[in-house]
Order: structure tokens, then C-alpha cells, then sequence
């Protein structure tokens, strides 16, 4: 299997080669401010892109413009990152059903339709990296998939960060506490039954990994293949992410409890309480990827939601992020969620980073995305002004070194606003499929 | 104590107690009644003329005083002085269900729609308003002082609508007016709530047929006189005040088929028609045209989903490049959030081509005009209720904060938000 994955990679090096010696033009972006996210901000800036990838950026004069490049004037814009949302439903994936609460062995990736049309709204809104997650029906909704909102993407395949889906980990595990998924059985009715099912889960999982340790690469003692336990196992070894769904400050403490039993990697989302127990967050090192709503209420877990739920865990130390929850919010305005981080106090550039290379880091992908560095995929948005303005537009969208939005093109702008049949609106996500929310 | 008379009042110390809590009661109403304060502005948009820059504006009694650049205005002895920024009326929200629909989601909470029956007109807000629910405190906070609120959109006939401030001290003093219109709708949120009707079309045969027997109802009544008139019928009184005009019928309706079908009823029965959510005006508007309804525009980021799917953020600008004159609403949410900020609501159209003194109009003087209550708030005029705001910034900006509200001439919020 190794030796095969090898080869499979060594080929496809080797395609990547061929490329490279294909030399596509490069393209230099001219005369914008550049914020990078990694560093200071370079104004009267220049990005030179080529075969998707940044090759180099700096201060005008500072860069030598290839003779043969193709230049685009962006003076007056600002350019920052494509925009990394870790958490939302767009795509019309489903996840588990209602025959348990929990589903580790179920890949929203089977369920993704490339074409649909909420895509467009992320791109509008200047989104180049998504994490689609299954509902917070259930204790364990499903893997959720990291996509890249790459041009004229026809298939999943043309759309997912890992190379080989059948043997890479492309995305995390989805969770969720709280009351979003209780209900009748086989869902749980409390919250401690939760967390047991949840425990018990997570043990049989580490008596699966232990036999896999013990058998040491002999095929006769490996136990019987159970995905449901793979996907665990992956879980408990670090490599694949928990994103959890949690938003009272007691749920929040019980998925810190679960990581320091198990040890796995994981990411509050929500976190309506978090300023509640930000302290404790930052103690157990958690990272939290927030949502911001105009109001507080709606269901019970959300009466405390507040706006400086940003602001309070950037004080306390806790790497934050912003998520659009689409359709809770609409992608097209994930700029407005940080903003609003900033208007209760957050740091600008702490809210730059929680749009952008924060989710990168709780996505496991700050390697390739999320600041603008040479030798990062050329994903990047141009902005007609100050990021936080409600008057600034997303003008472009570029994912690895491709424009996939451009405002002044009538096909593109109607996405930015909607109106007659733009939006087919037959999509409207639910938790239905799990339990009582 | 031994001797007291009779006849003298016994004054034991409990009672002394309570008579100097009455005193202290009465003496801060008092001093609240003829509280004088003087805000002062960078900009006062005042909503009635162009904006006054250095703006003074002058509070006696609850109401505005005077109102002008500081050239004009000397501020009196004793006067308190405020001092901001950029100077507001109160906001004022066209059509919400904050205080029905309340902030948790559960049943017990939620008074927004009754689903015995698709036509309870008879239904009155005041009769659900809940004017502690914490979501009346939070759109106080970010300057919404003046609420139309009610039951939701979803009912063939909902009920009655109220208007009413956010700030309030007693249990009666936050009505401005406590009926002010009955809310219809027309569309699939009907048939999703209700088993009768099933479709589009019944749900307005229903309608008609209900506006017929009114019509007999009141015609019994004229014949009869004060002998033999019909039984009282809360359902047909609310509708004769409909067909009479008493009462504005609030329509919500967003799909083209549905703004139609309403404009058709208008026609029929003459009633005083009041378009809301019109996602879909942009397709009829020559038919719009022809009388000019007052329009509550949906808010302007309301999810393109159900019959609002062919929602834009454009629409409010399109509307005002056509000539229409509208009110923003914060609409209803069943989930998260709660409820929509007009506030953010009137940013959003601003962002998207509404110039930034319609847009503010559309959730100030536009909306009282529609609602009939102009004659108290709105805009900042001498004799108007003394509802402010206070912004730091650009209202509309994400990062700006309302610093201060007054209602009644009162400070109730100084809290950046």
C-alpha cells in the first residue's frame, strides 16, 4: 500500500515537473497595498504569481517584473489573502442520519455537489477555502472536507486540498455538544449521556489503534478494517482535526475535558460562551473559530452570544478565527463578521488573521494558504478599500493564481447581489437529519 | 405613641418610609419631566432639511425645544450638555415581532403566530407584547427607540399590530399606538403553517370570501341599527375596520404572484393597502406604479431562501432610482438571530446604492410617515419626542458605535455599542 502511494506520488511529482517546464507567464499585481497577513503590510506592493503559486512579493522597485509578464494594475486596491472559512454548510452535503447519533465513518465528500450554486456566494464574498462540515445534529455528524473554490471545478476531486482521496485525510471529524443534539433515542437526552457515549466511543477507538500498535505491520494480526474506528484512530494520532460545535461555557469545558483525555486536536466553533471561560481556553491552548450574529438569541445556547466574543479571547491569548456558518450567515458577508470583531474591540490585524491564516492553522493548511509568502498558493482577493469598510467590495477572487470572480463582470456581479433566479434558494441547510435541536 | 389621638394619621416608621419612597418617586419623575438637556453634534441629521453641522438641539419636557446650528442657539443656564458626533432621531423599526417572538426558542416564549386558524384578525399584540423580553433592550441599545411590531408573517390574517418605544418605565407608557394595523400575508409561509389553505389560490379565495361575509356583517349592522344587529364578532369588527379604512391592511407578500394577488384584494375592497417585504418588486414595478402604496422593503440581508429567494441587496437602491419612497423592517427570524437590526439593515442598502440620507429616512421620518406617527417621532423638530442617538462615526460603518440613546428626553443607554 505505502509502495503504492509512493509511486502514485512520484508520478504525480513528476506531472508537476512536466508543468513547471511549461511555463505558464507570470502575472505581477502592481501598485496595490499588500497585506500579507505573516508581516507588516507593503504598500505600493508587487506580486508575482506563476503556476498558482506566489513567487515573490515586495515594495515596488524592490522586485524585478519579468519582461514577459503579464501586468495587472491594482493601485488604489488592497490585496489580502483569499479568505478561509472554517465552518460552513454551503455545497448541499448532508452527513450522518438519523440511524445514530454518531457517524465518524460517514465523508461529506460523498455528498457535494461541485456545481452548486452557493460556491458562487463564497467566491463573491471573497471566500477561497472552505471547510464544509456536516450538521451539529449529532454527537458526531461526519468527516467534514476542506474544499478550495478552485475555476470551472466540475468534480470533488477538482476541488479538495488532499491529493489522493482515497487514502489522504481530507478534512476533519465533525462534533457537537450542547442541545443541538439531543433528541430520542438513538440520540442522546442529556448532556453527561453525551459525553459517556462519547468516552465509551473514543476508548473502543484506542483498543482498535492498540491492536493495529501490537499487530506492527503484521497483516494476519491487524484487526478487521472498521472505518468508523479508522476515522478515530486518525482522530486520537493528531491527524485528523476535531471541529467541534459547542456554545455554553460548560459544554466548552466538557470538549476540554475530552482533549486532555484522548489527546486529540481540536477547534471550538461557535463558542458563543467563550468569553466566559476564555482563560481556561487559552490555558488548555485550544483554538476557537467564532460566529458572530446581529443578535444574541434564537436557541437557548445563543442568549449570550455577544460581539466581543473576538475581542475577549484575543485578550486572553486563544488564537481566534471567524466562520460564516452559511447559511446562519451568508458568505458573501464574512468580511462583516471580523469587522464586527473589531467595532467590540478586537485588534485589526488580529481580525485580518482570523479571516485568514488563523483558520489556515485550525484547518492544518497554514503551510500552503492563509498569508500571502512566496512559495504559497496564489489565493488572494482585491479589495476596492479598507478592509472593514462597509462600503468596500470584493472586486476579484483569484485561487491559485486563477481570477474565479471578477465584480466588473456582469456574470459575476449578480452573484454579489442576488435578485431573479440568481440564486436557486432550494438549498437551505437544516440540522433535520439529526436530532431535537 | 401613647397619646396619639384618634384622629391623627398613624405614621409608624414603615409607613414614613413608604411616604418618602412616593416623594422621592414623584420628585424624580419631576425632575425627569422637565429634564433640560442640550446635545450637542459634529452632524445633526435632523430629518427634517439638510443635515445642521455643529448642531445644537434643545430638550424641555420630553420634547424638542429648539433645534440649530450653535449660531443660532444659545444654550440656556441649566441646561445639561451632550456632546457626539453624528446625531440621529431615534431609529425606528417599520415592521419587526420583537416582544411577540421572543429571545429564547421555546414555545413559551414565542407569541409571533397562532395556528388554530389562518385568519385570526382578531388577534391583538398588545395582548402578547412582552416589554421586558431581552431583545427589545438590545435593539434599544443600538438605537432603535420606536418599534411596529406584531405577529409574524405566516397567517392568512395574523392580527393587529402595535407601535411602541423599547424604553419604558411602567406598564403603559411604551404605547404609541396600541392598534395600528392588521398583518395578512399571502405565499408558501402560509401553507407551510397551516393545513387550510393548501395553495396559493385558496389561501386568497379564503381571503375574499372572509371580506365578503364582513361586508354582510356590516351591512346588518347599518340595517338593523341598535334592534336586531348581529351578534358582536371580534374577526368581523377587525375586518370592517380594514374595509372601512380604519385600519391599514400590512400585506406581506414577496413573490411577484403574491404582491399581485394583494394588489388585486386592494382593488376589490378597497382597503387601505400597506405592501411588506416586496422581495419581488422589482419585476412589477409599473403595476406598483400605478397607486403608490406605502412599501416596508425586507431587510436588505434577509436569507434568499423560500420566498425571498430572489432577494437582492439592491433592491432599496432600485426602488429609490424608480421613484419609490420606502421603510426598512428587521422582519422575523424563527432562529439565529433572533431579530435583524434595522440599523444594519439601512447600512447594507447604503452599501449597495441607497444614498445614505434615504437610507437613514428609510428607518426614520419614511418609516413614521408610513406609520402614521410622524407627529411624534422621525425627526428632530421642536415638539417631537426627544428621541436620540449618538453615534461615534458614520452610522452606517461596521465599525462605528451608538454611544448614546435618549427616549423621552432620557439618557437610557451610554454605553459605546
Amino acid at each position: 500500500m505505502v509502495f503504492y502511494k509512493t509511486i502514485v506520488r512520484l508520478l504525480f511529482g513528476l506531472i508537476i515537473t512536466v508543468n513547471l517546464s511549461a511555463q505558464e507567464i507570470s502575472i505581477v499585481l502592481k501598485g496595490a497595498k499588500i497585506i500579507t497577513i505573516s508581516g507588516e503590510p507593503i504598500k505600493d506592493a508587487v506580486m508575482i504569481i506563476q503556476n498558482g503559486k506566489i513567487q515573490s512579493l515586495g515594495s515596488l522597485g524592490e522586485i524585478e517584473i519579468p519582461s514577459d509578464a503579464e501586468i495587472i494594475d491594482a493601485s488604489g486596491k488592497v490585496i489580502m489573502p483569499g479568505l478561509v472559512d472554517t465552518h460552513s454548510h454551503i455545497g448541499e452535503g448532508d452527513g450522518g442520519d438519523k440511524s445514530s447519533t454518531t457517524h465518524p465513518d460517514v465523508r461529506i465528500l460523498d455528498a457535494i455537489d461541485p456545481k452548486s450554486d452557493t460556491f458562487k456566494k463564497a467566491i463573491a464574498g471573497g471566500i477561497t477555502t472552505v471547510n464544509v462540515m456536516p450538521g451539529s445534529g449529532h454527537l458526531m455528524g461526519g468527516q467534514t472536507v476542506y474544499l478550495k473554490l478552485r475555476k470551472d471545478a466540475n468534480t470533488i476531486n477538482d476541488m479538495l486540498f488532499c491529493d489522493d482521496v482515497l487514502n489522504d485525510i481530507c478534512g476533519g471529524l465533525k462534533m457537537a455538544n450542547g442541545t443541538n443534539s439531543l433528541g430520542k433515542s438513538p440520540f442522546t437526552g442529556t448532556r453527561s449521556k453525551s459525553a459517556a457515549v462519547i468516552r465509551q466511543l473514543f476508548i473502543k477507538a484506542q483498543e482498535y489503534q492498540k491492536k493495529i500498535i501490537d499487530a506492527n505491520g503484521d497483516e494476519d494480526k491487524m484487526p478487521k478494517r472498521d472505518i468508523e474506528m479508522e476515522a478515530l484512530v486518525e482522530v486520537l494520532e493528531g491527524k485528523r482535526i476535531v471541529q467541534h460545535h459547542t456554545h455554553r461555557a460548560d459544554d466548552i469545558m466538557t470538549v476540554l475535558r475530552l482533549k486532555e483525555e484522548f489527546g486529540f486536536k481540536v477547534v471550538l466553533h461557535h463558542v458563543s460562551e467563550g468569553w466566559k471561560v476564555a482563560k481556561e481556553i487559552a490555558e488548555a491552548n485550544v483554538p476557537c473559530s467564532i460566529i458572530m450574529i446581529d443578535s444574541p438569541g434564537g436557541k437557548l445556547e445563543a442568549v449570550n452570544l455577544i460581539y466581543k466574543t473576538g475581542a475577549e479571547l484575543e485578550k486572553a491569548g486563544v488564537d481566534v478565527a471567524f466562520h460564516t456558518d452559511d447559511w446562519i450567515n451568508d458568505s458573501r458577508l464574512f468580511i462583516r463578521s471580523a469587522a464586527f470583531g473589531v467595532r467590540a474591540g478586537m485588534s485589526e490585524e488580529k481580525a485580518l488573521e482570523s479571516l485568514t491564516l488563523a483558520g489556515a492553522r485550525m484547518l492544518g493548511l497554514e503551510e500552503r494558504i492563509g498569508s500571502l509568502e512566496s512559495g504559497k498558493d496564489a489565493d488572494f482577493i482585491i479589495l476596492s478599500g479598507d478592509p472593514f469598510s462597509i462600503y468596500t467590495n470584493v472586486e476579484q477572487t483569484w485561487v491559485e493564481g486563477e481570477k474565479v470572480f471578477d465584480l466588473s463582470n456582469p456574470d459575476d456581479y449578480k452573484y454579489h447581489t442576488g435578485g431573479y433566479e440568481i440564486y436557486r434558494g432550494d438549498f437551505q441547510y437544516t440540522h433535520s437529519c439529526g436530532g431535537d435541536q | 405613641m401613647k397619646n396619639r389621638s384618634p384622629l391623627r394619621l398613624p405614621l409608624r416608621g414603615r409607613e414614613i418610609l413608604f411616604s418618602l419612597m412616593i416623594l422621592t418617586v414623584c420628585f424624580t419623575l419631576n425632575v425627569n419631566l422637565n429634564a433640560q438637556l442640550a446635545v450637542k453634534g459634529k452632524t445633526v441629521y435632523t430629518m427634517a432639511g439638510e443635515p445642521i453641522q455643529n448642531g445644537i438641539i434643545l430638550i424641555k419636557n420630553n420634547k424638542i425645544e429648539q433645534v440649530g446650528n450653535e449660531n443660532q442657539i444659545t444654550i440656556p443656564a441649566g441646561y445639561k450638555i451632550i456632546e457626539g458626533n453624528i446625531i440621529t432621531p431615534g431609529l425606528i423599526d417599520a415592521h419587526t415581532v420583537v416582544g411577540l417572538s421572543g429571545i429564547y426558542n421555546y414555545n413559551h416564549d414565542q407569541e409571533q403566530l397562532e395556528k388554530s386558524d389562518a385568519i385570526q384578525p382578531e388577534l391583538r399584540a398588545i395582548d402578547a407584547y412582552n416589554k421586558a423580553d431581552k431583545l427589545v433592550d438590545f435593539l434599544l441599545s443600538l438605537g432603535v427607540t420606536t418599534i411596529h411590531t406584531g405577529h409574524a408573517p405566516g397567517a392568512l390574517a395574523s392580527g393587529q399590530t402595535m407601535i411602541v418605544k423599547t424604553y419604558s418605565e411602567s406598564f403603559t407608557d411604551y404605547v404609541i399606538d396600541s392598534v395600528s394595523m392588521v398583518a395578512f400575508t399571502l405565499g408558501n409561509s402560509v401553507k407551510s403553517n397551516y393545513e387550510k389553505p393548501g395553495t396559493r389560490s385558496k389561501g386568497v379565495a379564503m381571503l375574499r370570501q372572509e371580506f365578503f361575509k364582513a361586508i354582510e356583517y356590516g351591512e346588518k349592522i347599518n340595517k338593523n341599527k341598535n334592534d336586531e344587529s348581529p351578534a358582536r364578532d371580534l374577526k368581523m369588527e377587525t375586518l370592517l375596520k380594514v374595509l372601512d379604512g380604519e385600519l391599514p391592511a400590512l400585506f406581506s407578500v414577496n413573490r411577484a404572484v403574491d404582491i399581485m394577488a394583494a394588489l388585486r384584494l386592494a382593488e376589490e375592497f378597497k382597503f387601505k393597502l400597506v405592501l411588506d417585504g416586496v422581495a419581488e418588486a422589482y419585476l412589477v414595478i409599473n403595476e406598483l406604479r400605478k397607486i403608490n402604496y406605502p412599501i416596508i422593503l425586507h431587510p436588505t440581508m434577509v436569507r434568499a431562501y423560500g420566498d425571498y429567494k430572489n432577494a437582492s441587496f439592491e433592491t432599496a437602491a432600485n426602488l429609490y432610482k424608480e421613484g419609490f419612497k420606502f421603510a426598512l423592517q428587521s422582519g422575523y427570524e424563527s432562529y439565529v438571530p433572533k431579530t435583524r437590526v434595522v440599523l444594519f439593515e439601512a447600512a447594507m442598502a447604503n452599501a449597495y446604492g441607497l444614498p445614505f440620507e434615504n437610507a437613514l429616512a428609510s428607518i426614520t421620518i419614511d418609516a413614521a410617515e408610513f406609520l402614521g406617527i410622524s407627529d411624534r417621532v422621525g425627526s428632530l423638530e421642536p415638539g417631537k419626542d426627544a428621541d436620540i442617538v449618538i453615534f461615534d462615526n458614520n452610522p452606517f460603518e461596521y465599525t462605528s458605535h451608538v454611544c448614546k440613546v435618549i427616549v423621552n428626553g432620557k439618557v437610557v443607554k451610554e454605553e459605546c455599542f
